[in-house]
Formats: structure tokens, sequence, C-alpha cells
């Protein structure tokens, strides 16, 4: 029963690691403690980083639900081209 | 004709610009952008990461809106990922319309796009920092002011 959590950007050189794992279910306050105090320091002074679960980018990442088997990626600000 | 590509390896864009525009000989217009590395500021590589549930899947809609936006034939657009050298192209977006301004224009909504909208994420190695590592790149305040031209 766990939740896959995927860093992306410069939030993996934050948490030190591409990936992780947490116990599922899978809520806000939860995540914020499952990834540690320096990434949840960013992600909660940083508005602008993005929540997936499961391929679907969240309106309000706060209102995250992810469950057994989900995969949630945190999406920092993106640079292409 | 709708080509969307994630690169993995360097690649010739001439081989993609090519056959493109051979598959539409009723064309009026075409128009293409590369985009490549620069080696200034010590740069020695470029790295780009994506993630696979959204950036494709992102790019077709991308794609998506283009075609409903101006009036256009075919869509040409490759995205390399990896990591690159100076000099060696990230990105090329090719498109083909009857009339000019469609192809132009579409060009330009798919690079400010891809620039700062679509899920790539990218650093830079720089040989001359002191500790001669990697560095995240942010989306300028440019390219920002670019995508809002679109809204």
């Amino acid at each position: 029963m766990s939740v896959q959590i995927l860093f992306l950007g410069p939030l993996q050189d934050i948490s030190g690691c591409i990936e992780q794992e947490a116990p599922a279910p899978l809520d806000w306050p939860r995540l914020l403690d499952a990834v540690g105090p320096s990434v949840a320091e960013q992600l909660e002074a940083d508005e602008r980083i993005q929540v997936a679960c499961s391929g679907v980018v969240l309106a309000d990442r706060t209102k995250l639900r992810a469950r057994d088997g989900d995969k949630v990626g945190l999406l920092p600000p993106v640079s292409g081209g | 004709m709708r080509d969307i590509r994630l690169l993995t390896e360097p690649f010739n864009p001439g081989m993609l610009i090519g056959p493109f525009t051979n598959a539409h000989p009723e064309l009026g217009a075409v128009c293409s952008f590369v985009g490549e590395v620069r080696g200034e500021n010590d740069v020695e590589a470029l790295e780009l990461t994506h993630y696979e549930p959204l950036t494709l899947p992102g790019m077709h809609e991308l794609a998506d809106r283009a075609f409903a936006r101006f009036d256009l034939m075919g869509l040409l657009m490759a995205h390399r990922i990896g990591v690159l050298r100076p000099r060696e192209p990230i990105v090329c977006v090719s498109a083909a319309a009857a009339h000019r301004r469609d192809a132009i224009d579409t060009v330009d909504f798919c690079m400010d796009h891809l620039k700062s909208a679509a899920w790539f994420w990218k650093r830079e190695k720089r040989g001359s920092s002191p500790d001669g590592g990697w560095h995240w790149i942010e989306p300028r305040a440019e390219d920002h002011a670019d995508l809002a031209r679109w809204k």
C-alpha cells in the first residue's frame, strides 16, 4: 500500500533523490510530512510548484488524494526549448 | 500531417523537415525553427528532463490548440531530452499552411509554449563555475511575456 513520489527539476537537488515511496493514502499534509522539512518548506513557499497525481495536474494541489499505486509528481516551474 | 516527437538522441533537423515538407505538396507556405544549445558562458552541456505521464501528451494538446487556432495543413514538433552538447539542436518546429502568416504564427505560438509552458526542466553545466557544476535554468521574464501574447 504505497504511493510513489517523483521529484522533478530542482526539487531533486533539494530532496537528494529522484523518487521515494510513501504510505497510501496520501493527502497534502501527509505529503508534506513524507518529503521531509526541506522539500516541504519549498512546496509551501513556492505556489508555482504544481502536483500531478497519476498523470493529471491538480487544479488545487492541497486537494491531493493519492491511493495505493498512484504516482505523484512534484512539478516546479518549467523551462524547455 | 502531425508529427510530434520526444527525441533521446542527437538529430538532424533537415532529416525531419524534408519529409515533412514533402508530405504537403499542396502547401503554400512552410516555416521552420530550430533551437540549438549555445556555447556561451562556458556552457559544457545542457540536460533536459521530462515527466513521461505529461510531457508528450502536453505536446499533443499544444498541437491541438495550434490546429484549432491557425489554418494549418501540418505541424512537426520535435524536442530533445537527455544530455546535449553546444551546437546540438534542442527543438525543431515546422508548420505547413496555405499562407505564410498561419505558418509563421504557428511556429511562434508553439515555441513560446515549449519554452515556458511545456513539461521540461533544463539545467546547464558550466565549466568555469566554482563548483564546476550543474545549474537549473528558470524561464526568463521575457519568456513569460512572450507566452502572454497568446492569451
